[in-house]
């Protein structure tokens, strides 16, 4: 039977995996990704999309869309919401983000603007307050048949699992480096309400499969690939 | 470009971080700018430096544009940009040439030809 089960795990798992390849004076991983394999597809073939990157400034990334005559957005939205002026309690006065403050002043754009959003594992370190308010407005801006892609740890990666930054390096590579915050956002008292650490960003909550099809419950459809590097790649189609 | 030494040369204008300016700035020469600037910046020909003080609070339209500081605006460069680790940008970029270090940020769209990585 574990065979079996074995077999069956394996109609899921895609060759995603990270890979260690020492660089001097760098801590980089690269990592194929069965997700940005299949979006990849989809920009290699088209031609003028409209693509945000919700992850760390990229330059790499800004080249890879740029270069295929894509427009591309950035916005670094965990970094965002170390804004100090978000700070206020819920109802029953914990600390909280003022979500409607934060989409005032982030993710502002037309309705139905974008072909692809790249959330890398942003839900996995945003705020609570601020995850189903942003996935919201992720849909609003994502044209009819855009495709956002996340990744989502499971409980297997540990609670310590650092934040990363990704890079484009391949149609289904990914280099990946630890964020570092700046001296601002390090001084942001946020608490309990983002829990960052002057390392980085720490892990939120760890998302199962019910959580994540109900946080994109709204969108027409979603796909799992399950990595053995203990993330769950999600690909969503608006 | 960095912060020329010993004053002002010549072809080449400095605003100093003590100085706020608000309204339009426009100029034939290149402009090293630490200081705080509300308002557009037209420098078509020559270059904008904006440096780990400067703030800029609006357009700004030159050859080639490099920023330390805060620039929010949007950004056209004839030729090129380059973002250092420390610039905080918001705003839309349009330029040939676009460099960014590590530790830049951006919030903006970018209409580029190319994006270096640094």
């Amino acid at each position: 039977m574990s065979s079996v089960s074995q077999n069956f795990m394996k109609l899921f798992r895609g060759s995603s995996g990270p890979e260690t390849i020492p660089q001097q004076g760098s801590q980089r991983l690269t990592r194929r990704s069965s997700g940005l394999g299949e979006l990849s597809r989809m920009w290699e073939s088209a031609e003028g999309l409209c693509v945000l990157d919700l992850g760390s400034t990229s330059a790499t990334n800004i080249r890879h869309f740029t270069e295929r005559g894509h427009r591309m957005y950035s916005e670094d939205l965990l970094t965002a919401s170390t804004d100090p002026e978000l700070l206020t309690t819920d109802e029953n006065g914990a600390p909280a983000l003022d979500s409607r403050k934060f989409l005032a002043a982030n993710l502002v754009y037309p309705a139905a603007h974008f072909d692809v959003v790249l959330c890398w594992n942003l839900p996995d370190y945003l705020d609570e307050s601020l995850v189903k308010p942003v996935v919201g407005r992720l849909w609003s801006v994502l044209k009819p048949g855009g495709m956002l892609l996340a990744f989502f740890h499971t409980r297997d990666a540990g609670p310590d699992s650092p934040c990363h930054r990704f890079h484009i390096v391949g149609a289904d590579t990914l280099e990946m480096k630890k964020i570092e915050l700046r001296q601002e956002a390090r001084r942001a008292s946020t608490g309990a309400a983002n829990k960052a650490t002057a390392d980085g960003f720490q892990l939120q909550r760890v998302f199962n499969n019910r959580h994540i099809e109900n946080l994109f419950h709204d969108f027409a459809s979603i796909k799992f690939f399950l990595a053995r590097d203990n993330i769950r790649e999600v690909l969503v189609v608006r | 470009m960095s912060a020329p030494a010993g004053g002002l040369q010549s072809g080449f204008a400095q605003i100093g971080k003590s100085v706020y300016i608000k309204g339009e700035l426009s100029g034939s020469e290149d402009l090293y700018l630490d200081g705080k600037v509300e308002g557009s910046i037209a420098l078509k020909g020559n270059s904008l430096t904006v440096g780990p003080h400067g703030q800029v609070k609006g357009g700004v339209e030159a050859k080639s544009v490099v920023v330390q500081g805060k620039l929010e605006g949007n950004v056209q460069a004839s030729e090129r940009v380059e973002l250092r680790k420390s610039a905080i940008v918001t705003g839309d970029i349009t330029t040939q040439r676009l460099s960014i270090e590590e530790g830049a940020s951006l919030k903006g769209k970018v209409d580029a030809q190319r994006a270096d990585a640094k």
